[in-house]
């Protein structure tokens, strides 16, 4: 080393000083707006609170009542059914991508068409779907008797409201899951294909043992980011059932933290809630993460 | 997870865009129709499924139209059997009454101040945060940025109730400033995606500037900036469009209605107008609220397209 140490400290310095005046601003967002609330809810979550007053401590009676609450445990249960949705989405917007894969016309088109829901509000898209589920003159029924078929009330009928949200967050959300795969499509590299091929593989053979694990990084992606998405299920539910739905059917469990939290005041026992939640989406994550690392082993 | 950078997934026709022009073409056997000529059965696949993906077209876009076609009948037509597909008689009115039957104008005011002071602060915020995460040197610069990446994980929902009561002290419910705080401090998201795309600049350029004696403020406007530009903007668009179209913070710091946001706005013109079904008049506020959006899809189509595709090399 020729630098002399004291020109060379003072310059890393100076680097240290500019890198941290850049860094400060995420920082100093996080520990206000995340960090601090997440500390605050760990504690109010063992207290009573209307959020007006200060909390007052009352050990783990959240959690009690939580246990005994039925709503709560059939909210967290249709959060949960919802989750049907992510794998009939992710099949579906894997199609999508290998038929926009091929070589023919029109591709770009229809790739505009499929992503013009994903950039729609959720507001609008929920409102107008709504429209679409009315029992007597919505689009949907209106399709359908095309073909005979006498549909329900869908968002009425406790049997059939939460299939029809699934149904709205499938077409919503295809269209960014066919972008995301048709990119990985298009970086596999072609010579894994021919080489199967030369080795007389099949169409189908090709798919499993070449395409299906090349696009697992994809899905595993979308796996998470879905499941951590589905877990917060809020906008839908508020706009197209506003009261929960025909017997509480479609609550989904933010939607329960924020009608305790908000409208009746339960602010101490909301929290409880919300902090079951943030624990049950970290612990899935990180389970995938898990089954990830090990599924990744098993193909090396 | 592996983090690729984001040279590797270039979609196919992305030649003429922006972002192509710092990427390396994608070689010519990717491109379609172009090429060996396709023998008989490939077409006929083709045509299977160009008539299958135009069914799944229609699925896709019928319902925007059948709410535009909605917002242009009257009340009554609404309830016509069989349905009208084309209204007859095409009423405008809708579109003229909903501004007084809501108040749309200060909802789309409103969502511009939020949109836009979040989205051009934190966008400053973070490209100057994703510069110093990827270029500069500083103790524990991977640990906090890790634990930054991390915080994505936590649900808005886990925080918010806190979060409420700290601006219910300090009296600013039912103000926009709730909205706007968290946001311009940066978005970690975006910090992540131009720190991808910053590993592909070479350090020497940042090397010989910083010999020179150049402030690291200015290295970066004079040298980073320029080259990152196209995944800034794209990371832009995106963000503009999730703040626009968010709802769940909205709605649990905005009550007074001149205080809404454009999504409140038109949800809590349909709670009002669906009891006196109203459905044109609704159709119409959400098709308004819709069409920004759609707009700003349409002009930078690509970029978003892009950004979204390049989304996919993270995994």
């Amino acid at each position: 080393m020729t630098t002399p140490t004291p020109r060379r400290s003072r310059l890393h310095r100076r680097e240290h000083r500019a890198a941290l005046a850049f860094v400060a601003a995420p920082v100093i967002g996080f520990l206000a707006f995340t960090g601090y609330p997440l500390v605050y809810s760990i504690y109010a979550s063992f207290t009573t609170w209307n959020g007006l007053g200060a909390p007052v401590p009352n050990g783990v009676d959240n959690f009690v009542e939580m246990m005994g609450d039925r709503y709560f445990w059939q909210s967290l249960g249709n959060t949960v059914f919802y989750m049907i949705g992510i794998p009939i989405g992710l099949v579906i917007s894997l199609l999508l991508a290998l038929a926009l894969n091929r070589r023919m016309r029109g591709l770009t088109f229809f790739r505009t068409v499929y992503y013009v829901p994903v950039v729609s509000s959720l507001a609008a898209v929920a409102i107008l779907w709504q429209w679409a589920y009315n029992g007597d003159f919505g689009l949907v029924n209106q399709v359908l008797s095309i073909f005979g078929i006498d549909g329900p009330n869908w968002l009425q009928n406790a049997a059939t409201a939460k299939p029809a949200i699934i149904i709205m967050a499938v077409w919503k959300g295809i269209g960014y899951s066919m972008l995301l795969y048709l990119a990985a499509l298009q970086s596999v590299p072609s010579h894994l294909y021919e080489a199967a091929s030369l080795d007389g593989a099949g169409p189908l053979a090709k798919f499993r043992y070449i395409t299906v694990p090349m696009l697992s990084p994809v899905t595993f992606f979308l796996v998470v980011t879905n499941i951590i998405g589905g877990a917060q299920i809020f906008i839908e539910i508020n706009i197209m059932t506003p009261t929960g739905g025909p017997e509480f059917s479609t609550a989904s469990i933010v939607w329960y933290i924020w009608q305790k939290a908000f409208n009746y005041l339960q602010m101490g026992y909301a929290t409880a809630m919300a902090l079951v939640l943030g624990v049950m989406v970290f612990i899935v994550t990180a389970v995938q993460f898990r089954i990830n690392r090990r599924f990744q082993f098993a193909i090396d | 997870m592996t983090l690729h950078t984001p040279v590797q997934t270039a979609p196919s026709d992305a030649t003429d865009s922006t972002i192509a022009q710092v990427l390396p073409r994608v070689p010519k056997d990717r491109r379609r129709v172009s090429g060996p000529r396709l023998s008989r059965s490939y077409r006929a696949v083709n045509a299977v499924l160009i008539t299958v993906l135009s069914i799944g077209g229609v699925i896709m876009i019928a319902p925007l139209l059948w709410t535009f076609s909605t917002s242009l009948k009257t009340k009554e037509a609404v309830f016509a059997l069989p349905p009208q597909w084309i209204p007859d008689p095409v009423v405008w009115d809708n579109y003229v009454r909903v501004w007084s039957a809501a108040p749309l104008a200060s909802g789309i005011w409103n969502s511009i101040i939020v949109s836009a002071s979040v989205t051009i602060l934190g966008t400053i915020a973070s490209m100057l945060a994703a510069f110093a995460f990827a270029k500069l040197r500083l103790p524990f610069k991977n640990a906090i940025f890790l634990t930054l990446l991390g915080a994505i994980m936590i649900p808005f929902p886990t925080i918010m109730i806190p979060q409420f009561s700290m601006f219910a002290s300090a009296g600013l419910v039912d103000t926009l400033w709730p909205l706007i705080l968290p946001g311009i401090f940066g978005n970690i998201v975006m910090v992540f995606f131009l720190r991808q795309y910053l590993a592909s600049v070479p350090d020497s350029i940042i090397e010989a500037a910083k010999i020179d004696g150049a402030g690291y403020t200015r290295i970066f406007f004079t040298l980073i900036f320029p080259v990152i530009r196209p995944a800034i903007a794209a990371q832009f668009i995106l963000w503009f469009m999730g703040v626009w179209n968010d709802y769940l913070g909205p709605i649990i710091y905005l009550n007074s209605p001149e205080k809404q946001t454009l999504q409140l706005v038109i949800a809590s013109l349909n709670m009002t107008y669906a009891s006196q079904t109203d459905y044109p008049l609704i159709m119409a506020g959400s098709f308004i609220a819709l069409i920004p959006v759609l707009v700003v899809f349409a002009v930078f189509q690509k970029q978003i397209i892009e950004s979204i595709a390049l989304t996919g090399a993270k995994g």
